[in-house]
């Protein structure tokens, strides 16, 4: 990066930690923060509408889709959520590639499942053999981001249906009083309502969700995880930088940058939750009122 | 051979008994089925190990944050903020690399020999890790509790003259893991299921002796079939957390024996306490 990096061997002191910090592999290592914000970017909105979708199907009147709903969100409780991650990501995979080895090769006889092998024809491979690196890399975390929703959208949907149940009956009585139909009660009252009784159960999923991101590395993905391994481990005098063991060093400021982002978000929902209590016919926001008066 | 022969071959593969060599052609259900329950008693010892001892530091933790000395206070609270704060695959990361910079050879304290290379093995560090983990989310918990106990249960003690320790053992602490109980149900499941992480993060299985999840993988890996091994682990593990939950539905039990039964604490799953 700097041009008194072009030796490194004749460095030392500071510099060489300069240089050492900005060598290529580095930028990766901060590069894949990149990728654990992005993950978290996507993931939340898409699990929450999982979940809401999950929440949704487990109060339906109709039973087959009630129950597909209540499996759904029954689906964490008993299982450690990492089997479902090690299942998805595979299962996802083939199931793409099943879909679209019907599609595109509909006069393949051979059988997919070769005794050990997954084998589909090789127009149906997702991304195609011939595709440059990146869209492997892509499509790999995109099959990651799209298990972390499944898996976190059971858990949103945990929350939400119980934030439906715990809406005063009340307030839904009084609407329908008023006339309105069960749609209306829905978008007008029951939705707006049951934010705030949903709010502690998210802030603590959103808390989860940023302490499962590490698990991207089990999915294959290179993320921090991968780059602070990578680049912790010894060095011998073949390389660039030669040290000794580092990986303590990196995992410990792993560990802080994971405080330092659950501090933060601890915060932010603090303050969310205040604002979301303000008024409301609980007990946090019956001890607000009384605060103020 | 035949499935009783598999059984004799792989119950106990995961803890360096029986047959050396792990299935590699012509995997049988019989063969998941074994192996991957053989993992379980990996699970199950983390888990135990880790709930018993954690539960009595989470003990001291809860009084700690709940003390007003500084002393005291802040240590727990830093504490518990970082092993609630980080993630348990970092924490285990972390533990193993430190681990494996302490001196092969062992260490020499006053004349006294102290070998070191037990500590890197998944069973020993791994399990101290969990254990502290499971401390300092039980700890948060019972103080979470400890700060709910009615104030008016303290008064009538204090009235009858029952104060100091004997205040704390017979009303505060009886009290307290009452009103904590479900929560820690939920501690405890989640627990069980976090000991899945184990051999995924730095500590590796030694000789291929793995856990539940590890087998499970291994298979999925060969066959590259998911749809088998996997909900062999899910079903292990409903099985496993419905167990816990009727231990824990029975010390409930006992716990709220003295309550009129509309007032009793109901144990609800709920999962809001992984890590």
């Amino acid at each position: 990066m700097f041009n008194f990096c072009a030796d490194p061997k004749s460095l030392e002191g500071f510099s060489w930690l300069l240089c050492y910090l900005t060598s290529v592999k580095h930028i990766s290592f901060y590069w894949s923060f990149l990728t654990v914000l992005v993950l978290l970017a996507v993931a939340a909105p898409s699990a929450l509408l999982f979940g809401f979708g999950g929440a949704l199907a487990a109060r339906s009147h109709i039973p087959p889709l009630r129950w597909l709903g209540k499996l759904y969100t029954a689906m964490v409780r008993g299982v450690p959520d990492i089997v479902f991650f090690m299942f998805f990501i595979i299962a996802l995979d083939q199931g793409i590639e099943w879909m679209k080895h019907q599609i595109v090769c509909p006069d393949w006889t051979e059988p997919i499942r070769q005794g050990l092998e997954f084998r589909v024809c090789p127009q149906a491979k997702v991304p195609l053999g011939s595709s440059p690196q990146i869209w492997h890399q892509v499509y790999g975390f995109a099959l990651a981001v799209f298990t972390f929703a499944i898996v976190f959208g059971a858990f949103a949907a945990n929350v939400l249906y119980g934030a439906m149940n715990a809406v005063p009956r009340a307030q839904l009585e009084t609407a329908e009083s008023y006339g309105m139909t069960p749609r209306q009660v829905f978008r007008r009252i029951l939705l707006p309502q049951m934010w705030t009784y949903a709010l502690p159960g998210l802030s603590n999923l959103w808390m989860i969700l940023i302490k499962s991101t590490p698990l991207l590395f089990l999915l294959g993905v290179k993320d921090i995880v991968y780059w602070a391994r990578e680049l912790g481990s010894a060095k011998t005098q073949a390389y660039a930088y030669p040290h000794p063991d580092w990986r303590l060093w990196y995992f410990l400021f792993l560990l802080v940058a994971y405080l330092c982002m659950t501090r933060v978000s601890e915060t932010l929902l603090a303050r969310l939750a205040r604002r979301l209590n303000h008024g409301q016919a609980t007990a946090a926001g019956e001890a607000m009122r009384r605060a103020t008066q | 051979m035949t499935c009783w022969e598999t059984i004799g071959a792989y119950a106990f593969r995961s803890l360096g008994f029986g047959e050396k060599l792990l299935p590699s052609t012509d995997f049988t259900l019989c063969q998941q089925f074994t192996l991957i329950g053989s993992g379980l008693i990996w699970n199950i010892y983390f888990g135990v190990l880790a709930l018993l001892s954690g539960f009595f530091l989470a003990n001291l933790l809860a009084l700690a944050k709940a003390s007003s000395q500084p002393w005291a206070r802040k240590p727990a609270e830093w504490f518990i903020f970082v092993f609630r704060g980080s993630p348990l695959f970092i924490q285990f990361f972390l533990a193993y690399s430190a681990l494996v910079l302490l001196p092969r050879a062992g260490i020499n304290i006053l004349g006294l020999h102290i070998a070191t290379n037990w500590l890197t093995s998944a069973w020993a560090g791994a399990l101290f890790v969990m254990f502290l983990n499971t401390a300092a989310y039980a700890g948060e918990i019972f103080y979470g509790a400890l700060m709910s106990v009615p104030k008016g249960d303290l008064e009538a003690a204090e009235a009858y003259g029952i104060s100091g320790w004997s205040k704390f053992r017979r009303i505060q602490w009886p009290t307290m893991l009452r009103l904590a109980w479900p929560a820690y149900t939920n501690e405890a499941i989640f627990l069980f299921h976090a000991t899945t992480l184990v051999f995924f993060s730095g500590f590796p299985a030694y000789q291929q002796r793995g856990d539940a999840l590890y087998y499970a993988s291994y298979f999925a890996d060969k066959t590259f079939n998911p749809f088998v091994s996997y909900p062999i682990v899910a079903f292990y593990f409903i099985l496993l957390t419905l167990c816990l939950l009727g231990l824990f539905g029975l010390v409930n039990r006992r716990l709220n024996r003295h309550l009129p039964s509309n007032t009793r604490s109901r144990i609800r799953l709920r999962p809001q306490l992984i890590r």
